[in-house]
C-alpha cells in the first residue's frame, strides 16, 4: 500500500465517521438545510440524499465504467423497495421471530432482484448503444405500468404501498429512530461504495473500462464483452435493489413514482452532473440533487418566487426546469460534471469528452 | 367479427399515432444515429400551441382543427430545428452526449409545460363529426380514427415521395446507408440532417394535434407517453428504417387493442414481451439493416 492509497484510505474513514457523527450534532446551515443536523425532518433529508447517491453511485458503475447506457435503473431499485415491502407483507403473522423473517425477506428481495437483473439484462445487452438505452427504457416501462396496475392489490397502484413494521425492528421505526435509518443509509452507500471499488479494481472491472473504450478489440484478444457486460449490469441492478430496500425503511412506504421513466432520466441527470468520470462524482451528484430538489421546491413556494412577474415566476417555480437546463448546459460547457472541475480549474484544459460507446449497432 | 374490426380500426388509427412519432425518431437516428428525447416534447408543444391557436380562432369547427394542425407542424418543425441548431449541433459526433443534451431538454420542457398549462388535462373541443361513429361492417367506430389513419397515410406518403423523388432525399437516403461516404463525396450531412429535425418535428407536430383529438384533451405528458411506445416501435421496427417503423406501429398498436381486450386489460405488457421477443429472435428489428 503506498502513501496515496494509505492517504484516500485514512481521509475515506474520517469523511464516514464525521457523517456518522451529524446525528448527535447540531449544525445548522441556513438554507442548505431545513434545520440542525440533529432534527428528523433534517436527519430523514441526508439519509434520503445518501440513498441516492448510492444508487447513482451504481448506475455510474453501470454508465460510467462499461458504457453501458441504461435507462432502466429506476425498475432495480423499484424492485428493491416494492419487493421488500410486498414480501414482509406475505409473510403476515408468523411463527418464526420477526428478526430472522426481516433477514429472510431481505434476503428474498435480493434473489429477486438478480433473477431480475439477469433476465432484464441478458435481453437488453443482445442489442448495444442506443437501443440498448431504449430497450432498457422499455422493461422499465413495463415495471411502472405493473406497479400502477396493481395486480391482486400487490402493489397499491397510485397510492404506492406502505411499510407493513410487523417484522421490523422496532429500532428503524418512527420518527424518534430517525437517526438509526440515517446511519443505515450511510452503511448502505458504504457497502455500495465498497463493493463498486472491488468491481471496478477486479479483472472484470478492467475488462468492461476496456469493453467502453473499444469493443472489438476486446473481442479479438478473445474475451467475451457479453458475459463481462452482464456481471457489470447484474451487480449494478442489485445494488440499486439494496438502496431500493433502504428507500422503502426511510419512507416506510413506497410510491409508483420512483418506477417511472422520469426518476431513471432524474438519476442520469444525477450523475452526469456529478461527473461519470469519478466515483465521487457520483456521490456529490446526488447530494447536491437531493439538496437542491428540496431546496428549490421551498424556493418555488416563497413569497419572492410568488412576486415576480409570470415571465420569470413561471419557470422558477419548476424545480425540474431549472435542473434541466442546468443539465444542458453542464452537458454544453462542462462535459467532466462537478467532478470534472478541479482539473479543469488545475490545468485550464478541456477533458477528454466522454464517448463510452459509439452509437453503432453490432 | 365487429369487435375484431373494432379493434382493428382503433389499433390502426394508435398506430397512425406511434407512426407519426416513430418516423421522425428513426430518420434522425438513421442519419446521425442521434436519440431525440426530446421528440415528444415537440409534440406536446405543438399540440398546445396549435390547441390554443384553433380554439382562439373558431372552438370545435374544421377550420378550427384546420388551423390547429397547421399551427402544430409549424410549431414542431420550428422547436426542432431550433433545438437541433442551438444545441445539438454544438455536440457534433458525440452521440451519447447529444442524447443526454435531448434528455435535459425534454425534462425542462415537460417542467415548463406544467408551469404555463398546469398538471390537469385540459379537454379539447373537437368538430362535430369527429365526435360520431360510422358504422363499418357491423362495428360503430369513430370517425376521428380515420382521420388519424388518413393523415399518417398522407404523412408515410409525403415522406416516402420526398425521400425517392427530390435531391435532399437522396442524400438523406444515401446518408442513412453510409454517412461517413456522404461526406467524403463533398456533400455536407449536417445540413439535411437540420431538414430532416424539421421534418421530424413537423410529423411530430401533427402527431400532436391529432392526439389531443384521439385522446380528446392535451397535457403536459402527452408527448412522453407517446415516445415511449414510439421508441419500441422504432426498435422492433429497426433503427433508421421508415418501413419498419410503418408496420411496427400498425402490429404494436393493434397487437395492445387485442390484449387490452381479450387479455384483462395487459396491452402494454403485451409490448414489451413483444419487444423482448424481437431482440431475442432478430436483434436488429424486423426492417434493420444486417451489421
Amino acid at each position: 500500500m503506498n502513501a496515496t492509497t494509505l492517504r484516500l484510505l485514512v481521509g475515506g474513514i474520517l469523511l464516514v465517521v464525521a457523517l456518522a457523527a451529524l446525528p448527535l450534532l447540531a449544525i445548522d446551515i441556513p438554507g442548505v438545510l431545513p434545520g440542525p443536523t440533529y432534527t428528523p425532518g433534517t436527519l430523514q433529508l441526508l439519509a434520503f440524499a445518501l440513498l441516492i447517491a448510492a444508487l447513482a453511485l451504481s448506475y455510474r458503475m453501470m454508465f460510467g465504467l462499461a458504457g453501458l447506457l441504461s435507462f432502466g435503473h429506476a425498475l432495480f431499485f423499484a424492485a428493491g423497495a416494492y419487493g421488500l415491502a410486498m414480501t414482509l407483507e406475505a409473510f403476515g403473522p408468523s411463527d418464526w421471530p420477526s428478526p430472522v423473517v426481516f433477514v429472510v425477506s431481505i434476503g428474498i428481495t435480493l434473489v429477486l432482484g438478480l433473477t431480475l437483473a439477469a433476465t432484464v439484462g441478458s435481453l437488453a445487452l443482445r442489442v448495444t448503444g442506443i437501443s440498448f438505452a431504449m430497450v432498457t427504457l422499455a422493461f422499465a416501462q413495463a415495471g411502472s405500468v405493473l406497479i400502477r396496475r396493481n395486480p391482486s392489490g400487490a402493489t397499491g397502484g397510485d397510492e404506492g404501498i406502505s411499510l407493513d413494521t410487523t417484522h421490523v425492528p422496532a429500532e428503524l421505526v418512527g420518527v424518534v429512530d430517525t437517526r438509526n435509518l440515517y446511519w443505515t443509509a450511510l452503511g448502505i452507500l458504504v457497502v455500495v461504495y465498497l463493493v463498486v471499488l472491488w468491481v471496478e479494481k477486479s479483472r472484470a472491472g478492467h475488462v468492461a473500462e476496456a469493453i467502453r473504450e473499444n469493443e472489438l478489440r476486446v473481442r479479438v484478444i478473445g474475451l467475451r464483452p457479453y458475459d463481462v457486460k452482464l456481471l457489470v449490469f447484474i451487480v449494478a441492478s442489485v445494488l440499486a435493489a439494496v438502496a431500493g430496500m433502504g428507500y422503502l425503511l426511510l419512507q416506510s412506504g413506497a410510491a409508483p413514482r420512483i418506477a417511472t421513466a422520469d426518476f431513471t432520466l432524474t438519476l442520469l441527470v444525477i450523475v452526469v452532473l456529478g461527473g461519470v468520470g469519478a466515483r465521487w462524482g457520483a456521490i456529490v451528484g446526488g447530494i447536491v440533487y437531493t439538496l437542491l430538489d428540496q431546496r428549490l421546491t421551498a424556493l418555488a413556494g416563497s413569497d419572492a418566487i410568488a412576486a415576480l412577474p409570470d415571465v420569470l415566476r413561471v419557470p422558477l417555480s419548476e424545480p425540474l426546469f431549472i435542473l434541466g437546463t442546468l443539465f444542458v448546459l453542464v452537458v454544453l460547457f462542462l462535459p467532466g460534471g462537478i467532478a470534472g472541475l478541479p482539473g479543469r480549474l488545475a490545468t485550464g484544459r478541456k477533458p477528454h469528452p466522454v464517448e463510452p460507446e459509439e452509437a453503432v449497432d453490432a | 367479427m365487429d369487435t375484431l374490426v373494432l379493434l382493428l380500426v382503433t389499433g390502426l388509427g394508435l398506430g397512425a399515432l406511434y407512426f407519426l412519432v416513430a418516423s421522425g425518431l428513426s430518420l434522425i437516428y438513421g442519419l446521425m444515429g442521434v436519440l431525440n428525447f426530446a421528440h415528444g416534447a415537440f409534440l406536446t408543444i405543438a399540440a398546445f400551441l396549435g390547441w390554443e391557436a384553433g380554439r382562439r380562432i373558431s372552438d370545435g369547427t374544421w377550420t378550427g382543427l384546420a388551423i390547429s394542425a397547421a399551427v402544430g407542424i409549424l410549431v414542431g418543425a420550428t422547436v426542432a430545428v431550433l433545438t437541433e441548431v442551438l444545441v445539438i449541433r454544438r455536440l457534433y459526433e458525440r452521440h451519447i452526449e447529444q442524447a443526454l443534451v435531448t434528455v435535459g431538454i425534454s425534462l425542462a420542457a415537460v417542467a415548463l409545460f406544467e408551469g404555463i398549462w398546469g398538471t390537469d388535462p385540459i379537454y379539447t373541443d373537437r368538430p362535430e363529426w369527429l365526435t360520431q361513429t360510422t358504422e363499418v361492417l357491423g362495428a360503430r367506430i369513430s370517425n376521428d380514427r380515420f382521420l388519424l389513419i388518413a393523415c399518417a397515410a398522407l404523412v408515410l406518403g409525403g415522406i416516402v415521395l420526398f425521400l425517392r423523388r427530390t435531391r435532399y432525399g437522396l442524400i438523406i437516403r444515401a446518408g442513412v446507408e453510409n454517412r461517413h461516404m456522404v461526406t467524403a463525396l463533398g456533400i455536407d450531412v449536417r445540413r439535411s440532417f437540420t431538414l430532416v429535425f424539421a421534418i421530424g418535428g413537423a410529423a411530430a407536430g401533427l402527431g400532436g394535434v391529432l392526439a389531443s383529438v384521439y385522446y380528446g384533451y392535451v397535457s403536459a405528458h402527452l408527448g412522453s407517453v407517446l415516445l415511449i411506445f414510439a421508441f419500441i416501435v422504432t426498435v422492433i421496427g429497426g433503427l433508421g428504417s421508415l418501413t419498419g417503423a410503418a408496420i411496427a406501429s400498425v402490429l404494436v398498436a393493434v397487437l395492445q387493442q387485442f390484449a387490452n381486450f381479450f387479455l384483462g386489460g395487459t396491452g402494454d405488457l403485451v409490448v414489451v414481451v413483444l419487444l423482448a421477443a424481437v431482440l431475442l429472435i432478430r436483434p436488429r428489428g424486423l426492417m434493420g439493416k444486417a451489421a
